[in-house]
């Protein structure tokens, strides 16, 4: 071992001007333009560590310590998506995006406009071909010089997803990104999304994350969601990748007036979780949505922070957070709530129920509201329990086995959150996914549910 | 049907039925009735396979089979059901799945293969008429929401289901108004086949108005005191549970 891998943020700083030139030859100008403020702020804000409240469960520098390999290339690996995968599930008709290692892999095109103005396709590309509304947005909500794991995917980030829903437009199939990771190297890996839906769009997203080779991967991306006026997006994430695995996920989401935001991230898999997000309610009259759902097992963590930004009046929000988990799995939730001194009439709603299986399972929780205004309606709460015996014992009653009993009640308390998914195929897709994820059916690695949703 | 011999069980420690003999033939219907914490839905409990309780004497035999050999779910799928004082509610879990596993349970245990999705509805539709139970429960999470009145007929439904052979209503009529217990008993009658068998526990005698026992029980106290047909029931509501206890201290 080198005396360099004793400080990793050194190390990654190192990396950074070591690689440069080769990460803005791949990548494009606005995206370039952004890095060396971002590592000036890494520069200064580091690894979190565990003095920081907000990551006080997650020890993130030592993750970062692990050999990885780092490409600043896409590297090209030729594979017909057929053989590799086999669906558990029926597919669901999406518009279907796919990235490998953190590039987006042409289908056959890095880019493309689907109907009426809709794009799908590379973020790199879609710099190139639409600069104006690319710079207009990207890098405006990513809170670099605050979180250190941000700037580090500013300064590092050289694609991912683009998607733009112009306005007006309401999309009928919902988009389905899928983020594959495979290789026989250990890998990490910065990307980036940037989702834009203009005034009074409409649509769905799903987001799917896969490993396909028992290879460990690190990955920290940054998404950026942007609701105009009156736009409605709903976007589902499925955590699903394998337990050797480690999982930085930033979500930013900007809501202007009279917009619904809605997420929706779901973790089956994964051997270390943390998810960040981050809405600001920006204008009046919207509504944001905030679901989460954990299942976790062995060793896996499970760490997610939220932060809803009331900062104008009239707005509603609604967070549910929900964990389950067994064996030595651990898992945390910190929920902010911030209700500015202008954001009068706010309606602010948080509730994180945790259940757990065993007695060496561990949940910490910390429910958080901060209100300024005065004229509020805000309520939190949280629970950490186990399986109900009585409702155990009344299916038991009616000839249901135990094991059975168990998975039953397990899927109802999961089923609270997907209920709230709106897509009626995709909810009941999911389900039988969380189904067969407690059953412990769902497969982690070759044989994978890409079209699991 | 039904072989309960020197029944005691206790709970924490404190011994709540202390010598329970009773005799069920297929085809009977008999009534338990008694005061507050004289044992009844202890009695019923320990029957279900309920672990908080604890049989420290006797023996209960179901159909030629030790009860205590059999877990709660294998009671059921052997034709033992409860209709609990207390209907549970289960958040998430639909009516639907909830009884279609129970039913296709049930099932195997007979060697038969699972229902189909069509034959499982329209059982449903037919059984929801049978206990005039409102059609949109079902389509909700099991006794979510649902009032007393809800609940009861839920158990009555579930039991239409499932069809035992020995069903034990732990006081079905707590709770319900006159309409919803001429309902509930209705039900109950509907289902009332020469071979099954019923237990029906209860503080009052009106349920037995429509619900006609072959055989009235008093359990007072941990032990079943005195025994006689549906006048039995009558005389009790007559003279209150004082006249049981006068007549023991005696």
């Amino acid at each position: 071992m080198n005396a360099l891998n004793i400080n990793p943020k050194e190390n990654f700083i190192n990396l950074y001007f070591d690689n440069l030139d080769l990460i803005t030859e791949n990548s494009t100008d606005i995206l370039n333009k952004a890095r060396q403020s971002a590592l000036e702020s890494f520069k200064i804000l580091g690894f979190p560590n565990s003095k920081s409240e907000k990551y006080k469960y997650t020890k993130v520098e030592k993750l970062f310590l692990n050999e990885y390999e780092k490409y600043f290339t896409p590297k090209s690996i030729t594979f017909n998506i057929d053989d590799i995968f086999r669906c558990d599930i029926p597919a669901l008709d999406t518009h279907l995006a796919l990235t490998l290692n953190g590039f987006y892999l042409s289908n056959p095109d890095l880019l493309v406009e689907i109907e009426k103005g809709v794009i799908i396709g590379s973020l790199s590309e879609a710099a190139k071909k639409y600069p104006n509304v690319v710079s207009k947005y990207y890098n405006t909500l990513a809170d670099n010089d605050e979180d250190g794991l941000v700037a580090l995917n500013t300064a590092f980030a050289q694609d991912g997803v683009f998607i733009y829903i112009p306005k007006g437009l309401v999309l009928e199939k919902p988009i389905q990104i899928i983020n594959l990771m495979m290789g026989d190297e250990n890998q990490l890996m910065h990307y980036r999304n940037l989702i834009i839906a203009d005034e009074n769009a409409q649509a769905d997203i799903v987001i799917c994350d896969h490993t396909l080779s028992p290879s460990e991967y690190l990955s920290n991306v940054v998404t950026e969601v942007f609701t105009n006026r009156g736009a409605n997006l709903d976007v589902v994430s499925m955590q699903n990748q394998h337990n050797d695995s480690t999982q930085f996920t930033h979500l930013f989401g900007k809501q202007e007036r009279d917009s619904v935001l809605s997420t929706n991230t779901v973790s089956l898999h994964g051997g270390i979780i943390r998810n960040n997000i981050h809405i600001v309610l920006n204008d009046e009259n919207c509504e944001n949505h905030t679901y989460g759902l954990a299942l976790a097992d062995r060793n896996q963590h499970i760490d997610m922070y939220s932060f809803i930004d009331h900062a104008k009046p009239n707005c509603n929000s609604n967070e549910l957070y929900k964990a389950l988990l067994d064996d030595q799995a651990t898992g945390s939730f910190n929920g902010r709530i911030l209700v500015r001194r202008d954001a009068q009439k706010t309606q602010a709603f948080q509730s994180n129920d945790n259940l757990l299986l065993t007695a060496d399972a561990k949940m910490y929780t910390k429910p958080q509201l901060e209100i300024y205004a005065d004229d509020v309606k805000c309520t939190h709460g949280a629970t950490i329990g186990q399986l109900d015996m009585d409702a155990k014992f009344y299916m038991q009653s009616r000839g249901i086995g135990e094991r059975e009993a168990k998975l039953l009640l397990m899927f109802g308390f999961a089923h609270d959150v997907i209920g709230h998914i709106k897509i009626a195929p995709l909810r009941e897709r999911i389900d039988e996914l969380v189904n067969k994820r407690l059953r412990g059916d769902l497969s982690r690695c070759n044989n994978c549910p890409m079209n699991c949703c | 049907m039904l072989t309960i011999k020197n029944l005691h069980a206790s709970i924490n420690g404190k011994e709540i039925l202390k010598g329970v003999n009773l005799s069920i033939k297929p085809g009977e219907v008999h009534a338990i009735m008694g005061p507050n914490g004289s044992g009844k839905s202890t009695l019923g409990a320990v029957l279900a396979g309920r672990e908080l309780f604890e049989v420290t004497q006797g023996e209960i035999t179901f159909n030629g089979k030790d009860i205590f050999e059999l877990s709660p779910e294998e009671r059921s799928r052997e034709g033992l059901f409860l209709s609990f004082q207390y209907p549970i509610e289960i958040p998430g879990v639909s009516m639907v799945n909830f009884m279609k596993t129970a039913l296709n349970e049930h099932r195997k245990h007979k060697g038969l293969a699972p229902v189909t999705a069509s034959d499982f509805l329209k059982l449903m539709r037919e059984r929801k008429e049978l206990v005039e139970i409102d059609s949109a429960l079902t389509n909700r999470a099991v006794n979510e929401g649902f009032s007393g009145g809800e609940k009861k007929k839920n158990e009555i439904f579930q039991m239409a289901m499932l069809e035992p052979k020995l069903a034990i209503l732990d006081e079905t009529d707590s709770g319900l108004d006159i309409d919803a217990l001429r309902i509930v008993a209705n039900g109950v009658n509907k289902l009332k086949k020469p071979d099954n068998s019923t237990i029906v526990i209860t503080h009052y005698q009106r349920l037995l108005d429509y619900i006609v026992p072959d055989f009235v029980h008093i359990l007072y106290n941990g032990r079943i005191v005195k025994t006689g047909g549906k006048e039995l029931a009558l005389d009790l509501e007559e003279k209150g549970y004082d006249w049981i206890k006068n007549e023991l201290e005696e």
